[in-house]
């Protein structure tokens, strides 16, 4: 399979805490990756290192063979990485549709487009398909400051997903959202990114929700990966269980 | 469907339609100096309009009197310089002139946010005021110039000048007015108003926030400039105070007096500002800013989104610019 994502010896400290330390992983295409790990361990700085927002002290990210490291979050949009957000990144004052509009008008290329409506009758048609899959039939024209925390997860989701990526980065994508919302959540998301193929890696703190939707996990600590291994493998693993869940 | 579509057009540009009529027979029916100042408030709106269209990216130009000043020392300047008196030339400088100066500072501004960025627009307004004030031999100093009127299309209106220079503002209001509202419909139009929500969404979409406020304050400066222009040929004489801090806090005060829920609410914060002053100056000489004030205060208190709201109260939360594109 090819290697979608892959971090070489990354490095980051914010002041004593290491959240990146000597950080390695590769991710292969169509993976659908969960990152386990107590708070500060490094989930949310690996997202953000390979989304640019952050730049690593050592190492390289290289996505589809393709050095990134240090790029700006608009380069590695741009070249096919999208991520969403532990607080949903919206548009609040637009609606949900309008929301969509955007992101597809910007996926185009054509933001800049001053004269032509932003509304054709074929980006209304896409906009409106994609927010089918994701699930909003009669909620695309309510503005999204009004959307349930569920609806927000999802939409900050979609709009990333409208991008055309072939890498999501999803931060916590059930926090947040209600224990009966969780699993409609992310049998929607998951549904979506396998009839996709995209290759996707999630943060998550809800273990029977990264056992549930996770082919590979990857467990964080002190900014190093101390265990990667397919759910089932790993949960069974009594050292683990007794780390991540708690359990004695 | 093609029938239906543009009956569909026709009908939702009837009622502008019928507004537009009505301002064209409106000279005819008022005194001279109520004429004046529908001139000057619909050339002054467009200034307004360009600080609304600011606004919708959630910033304030506290410096608005430049590309006033530019627009109207445009006209002075080829007046005198260069002989020119067409008007449709002297707009079409006047635009140039000031979308070249708002093409150049917008490479700055467009860094800033918040109180730096309407701090940096007062600060260029009043470096231009300066400069309008000392380059006497340019300029002519705090005498100012006095701008001949234009021809318009080759005829010189002689005694029928007031009216003229009221149907070639309408014009130019009317024309501003439709491809404003057209640019807010636009992905550019609506990208500002993501940026308003949320930059940090639009960067990571792979859109540029800086190119997206660059491309709105040119459209911005276009339109401020183009108001300049129109207030010289109807008042005649330009003067510093054209780029003075005043100036620009008057284009803020109708921005919130009118509101920005639609294009045409600068219009109407225009007009009403205009003949508040006016009465207000006459009924009381010493006072008249204090009036402003007060109603500037209850306007905030009973109108949080201008006088506009008046005539819209159930204007959609979203998108309010381009109401009429909505489902």
């Amino acid at each position: 399979m090819d290697v979608v994502l892959e971090a070489v010896g990354l490095a980051k400290s914010f002041g004593a805490v290491k959240a990146a330390d000597d950080l390695s992983v590769r991710i292969s295409s169509g993976q659908i990756v969960g990152i386990v790990g107590p708070n500060g361990s490094g989930k949310t700085t690996f997202l953000n290192l390979v989304t640019g927002y952050l730049s690593p002290a050592r190492g390289q990210i290289y996505y589809l063979g393709k050095e990134i490291t240090g790029l700006h979050p608009r380069q590695v949009t741009r070249l096919g990485v999208a991520r969403s957000f532990q607080v949903p990144q919206l548009y609040t004052s637009l609606t949900v549709l309008e929301n969509m509009l955007v992101a597809l008008v910007i996926r185009s290329g054509r933001q800049g487009d001053c004269w032509r409506a932003l509304r054709t009758r074929a980006r209304l048609a896409e906009a409106r398909r994609l927010l089918e899959k994701f699930g909003f039939g009669d909620e695309s024209g309510q503005v999204v400051r009004t959307l349930p925390e569920g609806g927000r997860k999802l939409l900050d989701v979609a709009l990333s997903f409208a991008l055309g990526p072939r890498l999501l980065l999803l931060d916590e994508p059930t926090s947040g959202v209600s224990a009966a919302e969780k699993f409609r959540v992310m049998d929607t998301l998951i549904g979506v990114i396998r009839e996709s193929g995209v290759t996707s890696v999630f943060v998550e703190h809800d273990m029977d929700v990264v056992q549930r939707y996770a082919e590979r996990v990857l467990v964080f600590s002190e900014g190093r990966i101390i265990a990667d291994d397919p759910p089932g493998a790993l949960f069974a693993d009594p050292i683990v269980r007794r780390y991540i869940l708690g359990e004695e | 469907m093609w029938g239906a579509q543009v009956s569909r057009t026709l009908a939702g540009a009837a009622p502008w339609l019928a507004v537009l009529l009505a301002l064209a027979i409106l000279p005819r029916l008022l005194p001279d100096w109520l004429g004046f100042l529908l001139t000057v408030a619909f050339a002054k709106a467009l200034v307004v309009l360009g600080v609304a269209v600011l606004l919708r990216s959630n910033l304030v130009s506290f410096g608005h009197g430049l590309y006033f000043a530019a627009g109207a020392y445009t006209v002075g300047f080829a007046a005198k310089w260069l002989h020119l008196r067409e008007a449709v030339l002297l707009i079409f400088g006047a635009v140039v002139v000031s979308g070249a100066l708002a093409a150049l500072l917008g490479l700055f501004l467009a860094r800033y946010r918040g109180i730096f960025f309407g701090m940096l627009t007062l600060a260029f307004s009043m470096i231009l005021y300066s400069l309008l004030l000392r380059l006497y031999w340019l300029t002519g100093g705090t005498d100012g110039m006095v701008t001949a009127p234009p021809t318009i299309l080759g005829v010189a209106p002689g005694a029928a000048a007031g009216r003229a220079h009221y149907y070639l503002t309408l014009v130019c209001l009317a024309l501003a007015l439709a491809l404003t509202r057209r640019w807010l419909g636009s992905p550019l139009g609506y990208l500002a108003s993501a940026i308003r929500d949320n930059e940090i969404r639009v960067e990571y979409m792979g859109a540029s926030v800086r190119q997206g406020i660059y491309r709105t304050y040119l459209l911005s400066g276009v339109l401020g400039g183009l108001g300049g222009c129109l207030v010289a040929f109807s008042v005649g004489h330009i003067a510093p105070e054209f780029s003075y801090w005043t100036q620009s806090g008057d284009f803020v005060f109708v921005t919130v007096l009118g509101g920005y829920a639609s294009v045409f609410a600068p219009v109407m914060g225009s007009v009403v500002f205009e003949l508040v002053r006016n009465y207000a100056y006459a009924l009381s000489p010493y006072t008249w800013q204090m009036s402003l004030g007060a109603i500037l205060l209850l306007i905030v208190l009973f109108l949080p989104r201008g006088l506009w709201s008046l005539l819209a109260p159930r204007a959609p939360v979203s998108s309010p610019w381009t109401s009429s594109s909505r489902r």
